[in-house]
């Protein structure tokens, strides 16, 4: 699995474009197109979780306070360090340090199994005490009775993280797909357009968190 | 510059920007220990987009790239804020039904 040994593949642009520049260009084109259609997706919930909690912020609040947020903010820490070690994973390739870079790819894609630990951890004490959306719903505590429609908090909390979470699961998989081929001694200065549209949809999950912390953990 | 004419960020750079998110993590944490009332979701999301405004410009390389991808980006946020606004005004000015569901 050595890449010290693997000599250079030379990558010539797909012959439908011009040159590379023009391939490179292209393909950050449609990823960002990608990305805004994933910001529509996640915006539509966004917006209805702030218009429902403008609504019912007492609710929110009692909802928002079943939540660690210190396992938010570890969290939070945890893909804010992933987009650091992805983006030098670019910036290795730039400089074609080909052995820095893979780890710097290693070690992201170890921050999203972190995640995703944290994230089962949270889940299954969610199940466990039976705070789950609408019909699912069967916790019986005083905040129950207090508030009648607390399962909506955990309806837009189960909805925004499972969807956020599919996407880490999915970048994941970018990732190793990345790892393979860097391997294969296929990314550096001159080709890392993969790394380069993976890494802007890492980013653009990180960036999602960072608004999710916040609005779920900590405001409620 | 790469061998292909892109922009490289210096490394000291990134660790800043790293740095700077993992500050504005703790701030955003302490803020949320005190109460401003209904300023509360307002300062997390100015502090969230101060974080995400140096996500953008750096980790995802826009200060540096051709201006159409910031112009596209900003595009997919006005839409949003479109969205948005219609919603709020239509949730907000509803009077009270007398059979509600």
């Amino acid at each position: 699995m050595s890449i010290a040994n693997t000599a250079p593949k030379p990558y010539y642009h797909a012959h439908h474009y011009d040159s590379d520049e023009h391939e490179y260009n292209t393909s950050k084109l449609g990823t960002w197109t990608f990305l805004i259609t994933e910001i529509l997706m996640f915006g539509g919930l966004f917006v209805g979780y702030i218009l429902f909690h403008s609504k019912y912020p007492e609710m929110f609040h009692a909802g928002s306070k079943f939540l660690d947020w210190k396992m938010g903010a570890l969290n939070t820490v945890v893909l804010i360090f992933s987009s650091l070690t992805m983006a030098l994973s670019i910036y290795y390739a730039q400089k074609n340090q080909r052995g820095k870079m893979l780890v710097n790819l290693y070690i992201t894609l170890a921050c999203g199994a972190i995640f995703m630990i944290v994230k089962y951890l949270e889940y299954s004490h969610k199940i466990h005490m039976g705070t789950l959306p609408e019909k699912f719903f069967h916790y019986t505590g005083p905040e129950a009775t207090e508030f009648s429609n607390l399962a909506m908090y955990f309806g837009f909390y189960f909805t925004m993280t499972g969807l956020h979470g599919s996407h880490v699961l999915a970048g994941m998989g970018l990732i190793t797909w990345l790892i393979i081929r860097a391997h294969r001694g296929e990314f550096d200065s001159k080709y890392y357009t993969p790394l380069e549209c993976v890494g802007l949809f890492w980013h653009l999950v990180d960036l999602i968190w960072i608004y999710l912390f916040p609005l779920l953990y900590l405001v409620g | 510059m790469g061998s292909n004419g892109h922009h490289i960020i210096p490394f000291d750079v990134y660790i800043k920007i790293f740095a700077a998110l993992i500050v504005l993590t703790v701030i955003t944490v302490a803020a949320a220990q005190v109460d401003f009332g209904a300023m509360n979701v307002v300062i997390a999301m100015a502090i969230a987009s101060v974080k995400a405004g140096l996500v953008l410009a750096f980790f995802m390389h826009l200060k540096y790239d051709d201006k159409l991808y910031a112009v596209m980006f900003g595009t997919g946020i006005f839409f949003l804020v479109v969205l948005y606004l219609f919603c709020f005004l239509d949730i907000h000015s509803r009077i009270p039904v007398s059979n509600p569901l």
